[in-house]
């Protein structure tokens, strides 16, 4: 079920919000819409579920034009950030919704209902209110519910947005295994590049109204197609001039022929990560370009046995320096 | 430790000062002063001599006039809650130029005398020189001193107390699940039936019993527009005052009783419905 999205447009008033969109979402995947708050990639999920019209341009839902299509016929699942649970229903009926609009007979509505909430793992909850559940139960409840009316394709909007960190990562794991498990073509919006270099089998970047790029989260990662793409997806730091990951920097002696050679200026710890700050020097000793933020695993940091003040040498480790465009 | 702290600190907030007690004591002077005592003393006239409320019920005028009342309001209130819920969804859910300015116009039955609204509908569809009045007089329709004309004249009073009950709810609600009703295939009607309405039923439970309350005791606008005909145009309000100016005070007080009692069963009935639902 393939989404096919052609020359689309959006203003708010003076605001672009979608400058001429092209997009294919390919059938069966997990694609992520991955791009700072409005940058409008929100607004493209929600014209791809009819929840809002484009200005021009056309959307096509596996083959079929859906441009013209209302929301409610569209077959399309929605998940909203803030779960968008009908308070007053209990966890089934919020489930079996959209089973009821569409007339299905009441064993079939309720086995249905049974099998969403055994997916989500929340079968001793079915009936419960929505209040009575924690975030990301409810989040859980929403997915069921869009899953439910079996859509053609599942839109989610920065889904695990209003959740903590702890909870969020653990819903991240579990909507990819559930994608998995049910092959329904996922788009989902996120502004956190973790979460959609994990999840996602392809990334879009959206900044201001505009495809960035497309492609898999290697792809995007090792090759960006510009500066925004490369500064979005992960920390930067230049070494002699060039743009590197600062993970991808070795620490090696500064009598090493052919390195940058720098003084440790600051080392922070966090967590598993140490973050080295180095002031590079010419060959004359004097202080030269910015400084430049090294990343190493505690262990490799201890081993070098590294402290403030200390000369050392830099290079990048084989293959990656990104190449600059 | 921890244990005799918190304790300390909800002993601190639950006791009782002088203070508290002075609070509290002006609070319920200033109630009794203004409401209970004034509102308890039209009780006690009415059941002081004893056949008040029996001899106002075996009067035509009286009981015909609460029927006009009872029907008025009906219909002012059924016309307000229609009214109301669309009136509410337009300005909450779309954006059109002069909304502010609509929401404005929507205070102004609160913010005008009643008179001054008895008068604008008389000139606007009076049946001699109203604006409306003498074509809608050819048609067989008349509307100023019969009953549409009092219909009007209540409804516009009560019009906003709906609105403005529904407003800020529609506001707090948002669109989400409204959306997420539209995505799961529900058609608009479906949407708001299941969706919106059963949010909002409360609010408007509580509009429809303010406006309610407002309908039955409107006087000064339909005082202007009904004529004030005895058994034909008078309502509730307008007996107790003619009765009141014609020394029948025993009547008056028993009608005016009847008034209160039903927009306090409203209030009550409305009070008592709604924390058992909050609790589910």
């Amino acid at each position: 079920m393939s989404i096919e999205i052609r020359d689309t447009a959006k203003n708010f008033g003076d605001f672009v919000a979608l400058a001429d969109i092209n997009l294919s979402i390919p059938s069966g995947g997990l694609t992520a819409l991955l791009g700072p708050s409005g940058g409008g990639k929100s607004t493209l999920l929600r014209i791809i579920a009819g929840l809002e019209t484009p200005d021009s341009g056309t959307v096509e839902i596996d083959g079929v034009d859906a441009t013209n299509v209302p929301a409610q016929r569209r077959g399309v699942g929605f998940v909203f950030q803030h779960y968008a649970a009908f308070k007053h229903m209990s966890v089934a009926k919020n489930v079996a919704f959209g089973l009821e609009i569409r007339k299905q007979p009441k064993d079939e509505i309720a086995q249905r209902v049974a099998d969403m909430l055994k997916l989500v793992h929340l079968s001793q909850f079915a009936d419960r209110l929505p209040s009575q559940l924690s975030g990301g139960q409810r989040q859980r409840m929403a997915l069921a519910r869009a899953l439910a009316i079996e859509p053609k394709v599942l839109l989610l909007d920065e889904p695990f947005g209003a959740l903590d960190a702890k909870v969020r990562k653990e819903l991240r794991d579990w909507l990819r295994r559930l994608h998995d498990e049910v092959h329904v073509t996922t788009v989902f919006v996120t502004h956190d590049q973790e979460e959609a270099l994990e999840v996602a089998d392809n990334i879009v970047v959206i900044n201001n109204g505009r495809v960035e790029q497309v492609g898999t989260p290697d792809d995007l990662y090792d090759n960006p197609a510009n500066e925004f793409v490369l500064s979005f997806l992960g920390p930067i730091t230049t070494l002699g001039g060039a743009a590197i990951r600062p993970h991808d920097i070795e620490v090696v002696s500064p009598t090493v022929p052919d390195v940058v050679t720098g003084e440790i200026v600051r080392i922070t710890r966090i967590g598993f990560e140490v973050r080295v700050v180095v002031q590079p020097f010419d060959t004359a000793g004097r202080p030269v370009d910015d400084q430049v933020t090294v990343t190493l695993t505690r262990s490799e940091a201890r081993e070098l046995g590294l402290t403030a003040g200390q000369r050392i040498g830099l290079r990048p480790r084989e293959g990656s320096l990104i190449p600059a465009r | 430790m921890a244990d005799t702290a918190i304790a300390r600190r909800t002993r601190s907030f639950g006791r009782k000062t002088r203070g508290t007690y002075l609070r509290r004591s002006l609070v319920i002077i200033y109630l009794t002063m203004l409401v209970i005592w004034p509102v308890s003393l039209v009780a006690v006239e009415t059941f002081s001599d004893g056949n008040s409320l029996t001899h106002a019920l075996s009067d035509p005028a009286v009981t015909k006039a609460i029927w006009l009342t009872v029907q008025v309001t009906a219909w002012a209130v059924v016309i307000n809650t229609v009214f109301g819920v669309i009136v509410s969804l337009l300005i909450v859910r779309y954006r059109f130029p002069g909304r502010r300015l609509y929401s404005t116009l929507l205070d102004l039955p609160l913010s005008v005398s009643p008179v001054v609204v008895g008068l604008a509908l008389l000139l606007a569809y009076g049946p001699r020189d109203g604006f409306f009045g003498p074509a809608l007089q050819d048609m067989g329709i008349s509307i100023i001193f019969s009953t549409p004309g009092i219909v009007m004249a209540t409804a516009f009073v009560s019009l906003p107390l709906v609105i403005r009950e529904l407003v800020p709810i529609l506001e707090e609600i948002g669109t989400d699940q409204e959306l997420a009703a539209r995505s799961l295939g529900a058609g608009p009607w479906q949407t708001f039936r299941r969706i919106t309405l059963p949010s909002i039923k409360w609010a408007l439970l509580y509009g429809v019993v303010l406006s309610l309350a407002r309908s039955l005791g409107e006087f000064g606008a339909v005082k202007i527009v009904s004529g004030n005909i005895s058994q034909r145009t008078q309502t509730a309000t307008l007996v107790v005052e003619d009765k009141y100016l014609e020394f029948e005070q025993g009547t008056a007080y028993a009608t005016a009783f009847l008034l209160t009692l039903i927009a306090v069963a409203a209030l009550v009935v409305v009070t008592f419905l709604r924390p058992k639902e909050e609790q589910k």
